[in-house]
């Protein structure tokens, strides 16, 4: 066996530490390939789902009443590429018969999900539809997973066998093009590339060319909306990556550092031997790369599991296909661990070739360098329990490991802070769209028969407050098509709609608006709207909604006609019984429910267990990050734990004497961590919000309570006590005549 | 053969190592020690001291001395038999018993001294109290006191570092004796000392015993054995030698 090789055998039987340095680096590489992974998603995500998918430049319907199938296919000449056309109905659904049916759904009858050069549709789940009563739902908020029957006007039934997505967003379902004909078929689709599609001007030549009275949809729309959402997005998830490299690169090194220092007195007895320097840099090099490489490939294998629902999630977020496991992150990874374990063992090897022998035969043995003996002194001096005070010097001793150990902590917290306030952030935004619901008690329909709802409910007793509202759409200057609007009937002041400048409407003539629509128009508080319909509108507010719209609201009485009120709110009389007064209203036959707080957005759940997830990963990382440097720590004070135990320190005492050893940098980490996360909350939310073209209020900047701050800088202490607590059990239990005997 | 006094110890000690009777302190019955697949470190083994005597135990490397020492300080349990300390089973004890019954009966003093090089002596010489939970102000004036006794109150703000092996081991002898336990056990203390520090260490522990303290002494040095104990026992392949 050569002189190498028993210095890594060596360090290979030292079980607990290489199984935790195979964990902790197994975690920092899987973090590395999420992180990668999320960074290239992250990265033009439309833009590489429409390529991957060759997606469509222009969509076409063709009204099958006036267009034969023939002269459909023959647009296809015009192209560079087409296919098509498809048979398209519209489909009115319901999932069960004795609810109010869906929106129609614009069905394609396909006869796969796309083998041809455009719009290669990308199944989700499920299969395609291969007979009739099957249909392929696209994958949008409103979910109708596989399995989900669907009742049709005529009894029959639609089965979901399938869920998948097209990028350039062709149809909402996808059938049996026979089943399509069956439905009731209303045109045909067809579907082109062009050369050129990169501008307004190209695709509005390519819209022309179809002739008029063609329903057309162009894939810079879907990318422009795509746009919007992502940018969104883009910030946090780049943030996390870059986070996850950071904490994998400093938790990989720590490591590889203390496993090479735990090898020291190894090397001196080989360098005893004859062992020559350049031998014991080789061997150093080997003993850190054999477990680094282990844990490297688990984490490369745990990533690329961990990537399916991750890249799922990320896919739905950005409404594109999910990116599958991408070999050059996988490669690019583990070059990169290896090149930090390879970078920091050369180095750490380096020194203990250098070490005299006598020096390296004597670690462990010989007085330390003086190291922390102030540290050590202070800690004495106070009235804390000695063994909790003996612990909170022991870091001190050694101020790179403390300083890797306090590194990982405030990461750790960095994420976790900032975890949390963009999940307040967001929670924040969802309340403000959800506010008309939480801030009123009942929420009134309107009936078919054409009672005055308003009348009734100002007649009922309880009624506190109330308003109703409606959608119009408002035309305005400024802007092409008409703005989406809202106008109410009462005094809406109180629903409470987050104003972000000016103030709600009082009167007819006024108008509050969406940052969109003052982006979109060109418009300034003050100003007046004008457009056919309606008389000057005169912009005295700006208001917050969550979205990049552009939304008017106004008083129902700015809109001369009649204006569908489809809502009325109210809010009781306090002490009104609320179950009373619903009996009231639905006695006069009206549809009267207690509001309640709609389920949340699909998008911010997503969001949510995105975070989540990615918080948990990267506080784990962290937390394993310090339980290999306990681990290490122990390991080398295994002695000094044993004097402790002689001298009649309990098994509790120890393991309070090893937990309280990351007590400093656990404190050090959440206080710097907090401030680093708070910081990267407050750059990287108002980011995500102006790439998306929405202004947000102080209110959803500014989440971080006093109290939940000073609860997250425990975070790292949290965080430390939670890596040290397995290590602290181990020195717990280490018996005192083996520890002493440890050299 | 007892030297004359060079080191002694305060009033209070002196008294309670002289309170006791000659009833026994030590009784180990039929114990043996095996570690996996090797030989038995102990082969059924029976000892008794008596308190305030000083048993010296000698004989070969692997003769089983040290780990005997162990099983009497708690640190390790026998494979079978019993060990009994001022009327304990130490050898029934969980780890938390056992720690407590360290702190309150045993004083452990190494060969290579396990002085804490990061504490001063004196802070050394502390901590068996703070563990314990004694009072501060109690513990410092005890600490002062052995130092004092020990010769090695001007050494008290210094790191072991800096110390000869001999004094290194004196405070070794002050920290066992801090929680005024009524053993003191001795694992080779004069081994890896030169001859006057050896000589200085074997005059401490002559004059501890003089003062009453139950000794129990592993050792090769037969004139460390010869100059403090009041008997000798030696060990061979883990059994007492005829």
């Amino acid at each position: 066996m050569s002189a190498i090789r028993t210095v890594v055998r060596g360090a290979q039987r030292r079980r607990v530490s290489t199984i935790v340095i195979i964990a902790a680096t197994a975690m920092a590489v899987t973090a590395t390939v999420l992180a990668g992974l999320l960074l290239a998603a992250s990265s033009a995500p439309f833009a590489n789902a429409f390529a991957k998918q060759h997606g469509a430049h222009l969509t076409a319907f063709f009204d099958s009443a006036k267009t034969t199938k023939e002269q459909a296919a023959a647009t296809a000449s015009q192209a560079g590429l087409a296919i098509g056309p498809f048979p398209v109905a519209m489909v009115v659904t319901r999932q069960d018969p004795r609810t109010p049916p869906l929106p129609p759904i614009k069905v394609v009858g396909r006869t796969d999900p796309g083998s041809g050069s455009i719009d290669q549709v990308t199944l989700l789940a499920g299969r395609w539809a291969r007979s009739k009563g099957e249909i392929v739902m696209a994958r949008t908020d409103l979910m109708m997973p596989t399995g989900t029957t669907l009742q049709l006007p005529d009894g029959s039934t639609l089965t979901v066998v399938g869920e998948a997505r097209s990028v350039s967003q062709t149809a909402q379902g996808w059938v049996t093009p026979d089943e399509a004909a069956a439905l009731g078929q209303i045109g045909w689709q067809m579907l082109y590339r062009y050369a050129d599609a990169g501008s307004e001007a190209a695709m509005t030549t390519h819209r022309t060319a179809l002739g008029t009275g063609v329903q057309t949809q162009s894939w810079l729309e879907i990318r422009n909306d795509a746009a919007h959402r992502t940018q969104l997005f883009v910030p946090l998830l780049s943030a996390f990556g870059l986070i996850g490299l950071a904490l994998a690169a400093l938790v990989i090194g720590n490591v590889t550092a203390g496993t090479v220092a735990s090898a020291t007195r190894r090397i001196g007895v080989m360098k005893a031997l004859g062992l020559t320097p350049s031998q014991v840099v080789r061997a150093c090099v080997a003993q850190a790369l054999i477990p680094g490489l282990i844990g490297t490939i688990l984490g490369i294998v745990g990533g690329d599991l961990l990537a399916v629902p991750l890249m799922s999630d990320v896919a739905d977020l950005f409404g594109t296909v999910p990116m599958s496991v991408t070999p050059w992150v996988d490669a690019l990874t583990i070059a990169a661990a290896l090149l930090v374990i390879a970078a920091t063992a050369a180095p750490a090897g380096w020194r203990a070739a250098r070490l005299r022998t006598v020096d390296a035969l004597a670690v462990g043995r010989t007085p330390h360098s003086g190291r922390g003996r102030v540290a050590a002194g202070l800690a004495a001096r106070t009235r804390l329990p000695r063994p909790f005070s003996l612990g909170l010097a022991q870091p001190f001793t050694k101020p790179s490991r403390l300083l890797a150990m306090l590194l990982t902590v405030a990461l750790g917290t960095t994420a976790a802070t900032f975890a949390i306030g963009l999940a307040g952030s967001l929670r924040h935004i969802q309340a403000a769209d959800e506010k008309p619901d939480t801030s009123a008690d009942v929420l009134v329909e309107p009936t078919m028969d054409g009672t005055d709802v308003g009348a009734v409910i100002a007649a009922a007793p309880g009624t506190g407050k109330y308003y109703g509202r409606g959608p119009a759409d408002i035309a305005a200057d400024g802007l092409r098509e008409a703005a989406r609007g809202t106008v109410t009937s009462g005094d809406a002041r109180w629903a409470g709609y987050e104003m972000l400048a000016g103030r709600w409407y009082t009167s007819p003539g006024e108008a509050v608006v969406t940052t969109g629509f003052l982006t979109a128009t060109g418009k300034h508080l003050g100003d007046t709207v004008t457009g056919a319909g309606h008389g000057p509108l005169t912009l005295v507010g700006e208001v917050f909604d969550g979205s990049a719209n552009n939304h008017l609201y106004t008083d129902a009485a700015s809109i001369p006609g009649p204006k569908p009120i489809l809502e009325w709110y109210v809010k009781l009389k306090p002490g009104t019984d609320r179950a009373a007064y619903l009996a009231a209203l639905q006695n006069r036959h009206l549809q009267a429910e207690a509001t309640r707080t709609e389920g949340a957005d699909g998008t911010l759940l997503l969001l949510d267990s995105l975070t989540a997830f990615l918080t948990v990963l990267l506080v784990s990382v962290a937390g394993l990050g310090v339980l290999n440097a306990v681990v290490l720590e122990s390991r080398d004070r295994v002695h000094d734990i044993g004097v402790h135990k002689s001298m009649g320190m309990t098994p509790k005492q120890t393991a309070v004497m090893v937990v309280a050893s990351v007590g400093v940098p656990g404190l050090i980490g959440g206080v710097v961590g907090v401030p680093a996360g708070y910081l990267l909350h407050h750059w990287a939310v108002p980011a995500m919000a102006h790439g998306a073209g929405i202004r947000l209020p102080d209110s959803t900047i500014d989440v971080y309570a006093p109290v939940l701050l000073a609860a997250l800088a425990l975070a790292g202490l949290i965080i430390a006590a939670g890596g040290a607590l397995l290590p602290a059990g181990w020195a717990a239990r280490t018996r005192t005549a083996v520890a002493l005997r440890t050299e | 053969m007892t030297p004359s006094r060079e080191f002694a110890l305060p009033a209070d000690d002196r008294w309670a190592r002289a309170s006791l009777t000659s009833a026994t302190m030590i009784d180990v019955v039929d114990v043996s020690r095996r570690y996996e697949g090797d030989q038995a470190a102990l082969d059924h083994l029976s000892l008794h001291v008596a308190e305030g005597e000083c048993l010296a135990l000698l004989g070969p490397s692997g003769s089983g001395k040290s780990t005997l020492l162990n099983l009497i300080a708690g640190l390790d349990r026998p494979t079978e038999g019993t060990v009994t300390v001022g009327g304990t089973r130490v050898d029934r004890l969980s780890e938390a018993a056992a720690a407590r019954y360290r702190r309150a009966t045993i004083g452990l003093v190494f060969q290579f001294f396990n002085l804490l090089d990061d504490l001063t002596v004196a802070d050394n010489v502390l901590l068996p109290a703070q563990i314990a939970g004694r009072p501060a102000a109690k513990s410092r004036r005890r600490a002062n006191e052995l130092l004092e006794t020990l010769g090695m109150d001007r050494h008290a703000g210094a790191y072991p570092g800096r110390l000869s092996g001999g004094e290194r081991q004196r405070v070794a002898v002050a920290r066992a004796l801090m929680n005024r336990p009524p053993l003191l056990l001795a694992d080779e203390p004069t081994g890896a000392l030169d001859t006057a520090s050896g000589t200085e260490v074997r005059k401490l522990l002559a004059d501890l015993h003089a003062d009453g303290q139950t000794i129990v002494l592993v050792t090769h040095d037969e004139a460390l054995a010869a100059a403090v104990a009041t008997r000798t026992v030696r060990l061979v392949d883990g059994q007492v030698a005829a």
